[in-house]
Parts: C-alpha cells; sequence; structure tokens
C-alpha cells in the first residue's frame, strides 16, 4: 500500500511525520485493546496512518491524538465488520446492555482493605475483557488520558455517554479486579 | 444526591471533569455517605494501579517500518539513490555504510539500472568538453585529484604501454552519488572506467553486457566494484579489463 504519486507532497510528508508518527505507541496500544489481535493491531494502525495522511490536508487541529483515534476506531469498526465471528461492534450493541443497572456490579460492599495491585499482563487481561463500548471508553480514559470531550469525538457521542459508559466500565474493571484478588488468595 | 447518582458522578469528579456546582454536591454526598466514600477510594486505587501498570504497548519496529516506507519520502526520489547509498537491510551494510563506506548491493533490476546509467555517464561524458575533469596522462597526477573529491580512492593504473592510454580522470554522478571515472582512450574509442565503494570485498568475476550498443564489463575486487564502460569491441573491452585487472593484483 503506497500512497499515490499525487499525494507525494515531501513537505506535507515531513509534517505529518512530525505530527503523527510520535503517537504510534499510543495508536497501536489503543488498537491492541480495541482488537485484542498483534496482527490486526498493526494492520489496523497501518490503514489509520495511511487514511491519516490522506486527510491531513483538511486537519485543523487541535489536538492530533484524538483526531487520529477517531479514525483508527473507524478502521477498527471494519475490521470488527470483517470479521464473522467478532465481538459486536459498539453501535450494534443492543441498548439493554447499556441501560443495564449499575448495581449488577457494584452492589457488593467496597472493600476495606487496599485493593491487591497486579503485574501488567494481568491488568491488561482484565481490561481486554471488557466488553464494548465499556472497553474502548475505559482505555481512552485511563490508558490514553483523553478528556470526556475529546472521547465522546473519538467515539462520537454525547459527552454524558462517555460519563455513563465511564461509570459503567470501572464498576465492571473493580468486579472483575475483586474477583480475580479472590482467586489469587 | 442519591448514591445511584453519586456513583455515576464521583468518576468525573475523579477525573476532575465536573464544574464546581456539581463538584460540591457530589462531594457533599460521599461525605455522609461511608460505601460512597470506600468505592471512590477504590476507583481511586484502581486509577493509580492503570497508571503504575505495565499498560502500554510498543509498536513493533516492522510496523513503524512500514508506515514509513508507505508515506512519500522526505526527499526526492529516494528509492533510486538509496542503491549507492547502502540498504539499512543488513545490519552490517549499515554499520559499514555508516562508517562512510558506500554500500552497493547489488539486485538485478538495479544493476540493469545502473548500468543504464552508466551508459548515460558515458554518453555525457563524450559531449565536447565534459570528458575529462583533470587531463593528465600520470597516474601520480589523477590519483590524487580525487582526494577529498570522493570517498573512495580509484587505483590509477597507467596501461599506455599496453595500448590504453590513460587521459584523465572525472567525477560523475550516477545513481545521484559522486562517483570516480577513468579515462582511458584506444585509437579513438574512448573508455570510460567508472570506480564505485562496496561492502562486499569478494571478487566478482567479469561481466560482459551490452546496453544500448555499449558494451560494460562488470567486475569487483577489494571491495571496489569497476564499470568499464566503451564503444569498442567486445573482445577488446574484455582485454583492457583484464590487463587493470592484472596490473592492480601486481600493483598489490
Amino acid at each position: 500500500m503506497v500512497v499515490k504519486a499525487s499525494q507525494d507532497d515531501p513537505e506535507k510528508a515531513r509534517r505529518f511525520r512530525e505530527a503523527a508518527l510520535p503517537y504510534l505507541d499510543d495508536a497501536y496500544t489503543l488498537a491492541r485493546y480495541l482488537l485484542r489481535n498483534a496482527t490486526d493491531a498493526e494492520d489496523a494502525v497501518q490503514e489509520c496512518y495511511l487514511r491519516a495522511y490522506k486527510h491531513f490536508d483538511s486537519y485543523r487541529g487541535p489536538a492530533m491524538k484524538p483526531w487520529l483515534f477517531a479514525i483508527l476506531r473507524n478502521v477498527c469498526r471494519a475490521e470488527y465488520a470483517r470479521r464473522k465471528t467478532a465481538p459486536a461492534p459498539v453501535e450494534q450493541l443492543p441498548e439493554s446492555a447499556e441501560q443495564a443497572p449499575m448495581w449488577h456490579e457494584t452492589q457488593d460492599t467496597p472493600e476495606k482493605q487496599l485493593l491487591r495491585r497486579f503485574d501488567g499482563d494481568t491488568v491488561r487481561k482484565l481490561v481486554a475483557a471488557l466488553a464494548e463500548p465499556f472497553r474502548e471508553t475505559f482505555v481512552l480514559r485511563e490508558i490514553q488520558n483523553l478528556s470526556y470531550r475529546e472521547i465522546a469525538d473519538v467515539a462520537a457521542v454525547p459527552v454524558g455517554t462517555v460519563m455513563s459508559r465511564l461509570a459503567r466500565a470501572r464498576a465492571m474493571l473493580r468486579s472483575a479486579w475483586l474477583a480475580e484478588q479472590e482467586q489469587v488468595k | 444526591m442519591t448514591c445511584e447518582e453519586a456513583e455515576v458522578l464521583l468518576h468525573a469528579l475523579l477525573d476532575g471533569e465536573l464544574d464546581a456546582g456539581h463538584a460540591r454536591e457530589v462531594e457533599a454526598h460521599i461525605a455522609g455517605c461511608a460505601h460512597c466514600t470506600a468505592l471512590m477510594q477504590e476507583y481511586r486505587e484502581i486509577s493509580q494501579a492503570m497508571a503504575e501498570s505495565e499498560v502500554h504497548y510498543k509498536a513493533p519496529l516492522e510496523l513503524r517500518r512500514r508506515i514509513e516506507k508507505a508515506l512519500p519520502q522526505p526527499v526526492a526520489a529516494p528509492s533510486r539513490r538509496a542503491v549507492l547509498r547502502g540498504f539499512a537491510m543488513g545490519s552490517a551494510v549499515s554499520a559499514i555504510a555508516a562508517t562512510g563506506l558506500v554500500a552497493i548491493v547489488l539486485r538485478n533490476d538495479d544493476e540493469q539500472r545502473i548500468e543504464a546509467e552508466m551508459v548515460s555517464a558515458h554518453l555525457r561524458s563524450l559531449q565536447a568538453g565534459h570528458l575529462t575533469d583533470v587531463i593528465s596522462t600520470d597516474q601520480h597526477t589523477v590519483k590524487p585529484w580525487f582526494n577529498g573529491k570522493l570517498d573512495v580512492s580509484p587505483p590509477v593504473i597507467d596501461l599506455t604501454a599496453l595500448g590504453f592510454t590513460l587521459i584523465g580522470g572525472r567525477l560523475d554522478y550516477v545513481d545521484a552519488r559522486a562517483i570516480g571515472a577513468l579515462v582511458y582512450r584506444r585509437r579513438q574509442h574512448v573508455i570510460n572506467l567508472f570506480v564505485a565503494q562496496t561492502a562486499n570485498t569478494e571478487h566478482r568475476a567479469a561481466k560482459t553486457e551490452t546496453v544500448q550498443g555499449f558494451n560494460i564489463r562488470r567486475w569487483s575486487e577489494r571491495g571496489l566494484n569497476f564499470w568499464a564502460v566503451s564503444d569498442l569491441a567486445r573482445d577488446e573491452l574484455a582485454d583492457f579489463g583484464e590487463r587493470f585487472e592484472a596490473a592492480m593484483r601486481a600493483a598489490g
């Protein structure tokens, strides 16, 4: 996949490199969590960068990272669609899933002890096990440090939805964390 | 405020996303609710643990390379220059290239392209006034002339006694890079002998090709690639090449 000759502007390419390549690790991290597969993540990130380069002329800022992520998310959704056995893409999730009451996760009494710390692999596993669209929201907030407004732009949803998804995602992760803690004991 | 509301809003509080008014309301609820206080504390700890864990992935080098390759290169026409500049493929080759040695890795298609460029350079040299930059039949004049102009010191060998007269040297540009050319004459025929350094120190036996009606004899010796280009007949050019190689070996 090589960018067409008409796109072959060395100055544009230089500006794009400087602006976008520093986020390569972040983009790859997001793709890993969204697709849960290293090879697919690589392909998605490459496709994302080529699309981003193509549309770089229309990029007006302000922040490069959420802009890239919005493109990457679309690429990943196309990848979901391609997979026959894939988990449902965000939009196809039944309404009820998001509207399910939160106390399923949070009704248990908070522990009085400190939460146990896990190694990176275990934390990654717990995050990867979250259902969409909560995983996406959680990763954008906790791992990528995006603001609610930026997450709303990336996921193309209102800020209120970001807030409720994040609350739900953290509640789910907390439950999984406590369960893991119980298992290790 | 109910616990149910607070359980959603405390996240926004945690993330510093609440305006002052809402923040006060949530804080007021938490202050009076042991359940929400404990919950808030747990979420804070989880966020802390997330921040301190190895939850990021590093993009594989291969991915970075693939993206770099797919983007237009920052300098014009780099794919052409890459051949003489040295490929980034083998680390050994790169290491040698980094020390200033010109690495020439020749694949078949590049080999043909370079030969075509050698013929073009030969043709350019035949235009009036382009043949030599330094005119001398003396190898001890021609050799030092190259100093500082190239990252290679071409072996300058006088073959006058054998019927190939050294008439000078020239800097040329092949594959967008400066390359040394030694100019010999046999009767009315000009021979351009192009010399470029290569990472490969193996001896490569001579091969003769015909490109656009010119004969090119190519060989490698002691880390140098040679291309002799002329309109001389094939056997005479072979004779020149063999005598040059023999003289180079004799010179040690």
